[in-house]
């Protein structure tokens, strides 16, 4: 599957089908942090991304306040 | 396709998000809903509007700002935007657009400040003239140029996007430093007072995840990069620590800070009475200030007379006090 990330906006091209929280983890990413749209849906952590599936992991955090 | 088992817990249709605080998955509709009741509950337990107000919400182009206009607006409220251009390179001419379409493409009014046209300034040559970290001299700037806004405008309350995430993490550095005036006003509501408009927090019961989720499933577009200016700073590494605890304990930074404002805030009554009471008016402006400039005069002051100053310049200098 073809996993966006951003900042930095990169991309990662990962082999597998697996849960988005699975995702999140390999990733070392906190599931309180991001969210995951995939082919342009939100979905939750027990989703599972298939290898044909476009994934975009959006963080959430913003440093204004 | 949706995961079997992760479906809505109130009408059992395929989940799209899951919200681990409130132990439960919801589908877009009911999610939604969840939102609105969360805003009307912080409206109402803290008297922050009534549909009388003229309202003036502080937009910035990302999705807070832009959440809670449209959660404003959607609650059946009357309110304008305001959008300072801070002149922090690509990132605020990003930002501006992001704003200016979503009031466009709900016929909203959008009232714009620019710095750098109308104070002759912008973030990074104001940081590097006044020698505060970049953070600083936006605070600064924002907060008079909000006020001035509401004033200037007839408008009866100033509404910020600030979230539980944002309070939880001000919160928990104001504890670490155990600073009284900070805590005794870190409040929901402020008060319209000293030549100060009222102010108001409608998502202090909803969190910074909550907030995407909410642009995302009404198709609201804004700012996903991060200030290049903010990388960096305490606020965020407050952030991350309290999600990290949440992680292994979810529900931990509502009890955080709704708890606060609930047995700790009564407490503190009074504490910052002392720096409000001895106000006076700045003798270039007028505004409220402790000493005879106040500070964004004294920002003006500075920067307008310094050689503008790339972003670049002034990039990974984040890491002061919030």
């Amino acid at each position: 599957m073809k996993v966006l990330l951003r900042n930095p906006r990169r991309e990662l091209t990962i082999d597998g089908k697996r849960s988005v929280n699975s995702l999140l983890a390999e990733l070392q990413l906190a599931r309180e942090s991001h969210l995951v749209i995939r082919n342009g849906t939100l979905v939750p952590g027990d989703a599972e991304l298939t290898v044909d599936d476009v994934v975009e992991i959006r963080p959430v955090i913003s440093g204004g306040a | 396709m949706v995961a079997v088992g992760s479906k809505c817990r109130v009408c059992k249709e395929p989940a799209i998000i899951d919200l681990p605080r409130h132990n439960a998955h919801f589908c877009a509709e009911h999610f939604l809903e969840l939102c609105r009741r969360q805003v009307v509950k912080a409206i109402e337990k803290f008297e922050m509007l009534t549909k009388d107000d003229r309202i003036l919400v502080a937009v910035s182009g990302g999705k807070d700002s832009l959440a809670v206009w449209d959660l404003l607006i959607d609650l059946g409220y009357q309110a304008d935007g305001l959008y300072i251009g801070l002149g922090i390179g690509e990132y605020s001419d990003t930002s501006a657009e992001f704003a200016r379409a979503f009031a466009a493409q709900r016929d909203l009014h959008l009232i714009e400040v620019s710095l750098r046209d109308q104070y002759g300034y912008d973030v990074p040559t104001a940081s590097k003239a006044t020698k505060r970290v970049p953070c600083s001299a936006c605070g600064i700037s924002k907060r008079h140029l909000f006020d001035k806004a509401a004033l200037d405008g007839g408008y009866t309350v100033l509404v910020t996007g600030h979230n539980l995430d944002d309070e939880a993490a001000v919160l928990f550095g104001n504890t670490l430093r155990w600073d009284v005036e900070y805590l005794a006003r870190q409040l929901p509501v402020l008060p319209s007072r000293h030549g100060f408009p009222k102010k108001v927090k409608p998502l202090v019961r909803l969190t910074e995840r909550e907030m995407a989720a909410w642009c995302i499933v009404r198709g609201i577009d804004y700012l996903v990069d991060e200030c290049p200016m903010a990388v960096g700073n305490k606020h965020l590494a407050y952030k991350e620590a309290l999600n990290a605890i949440e992680q292994q304990s979810p529900g931990s930074k509502a009890a955080f800070y709704l708890n606060f404002l609930e047995n700790m805030a009564p407490l503190l009554v009074g504490r910052s009475a002392a720096a409000t009471d001895s106000l006076q008016s700045c003798s270039s402006c007028g505004a409220p200030t402790t000493g005879d400039l106040c500070a964004f005069c004294r920002v003006v002051a500075k920067a307008s007379a310094h050689e503008p100053v790339p972003v670049e310049l002034v990039l990974g200098k984040g890491r002061g006090r919030r």
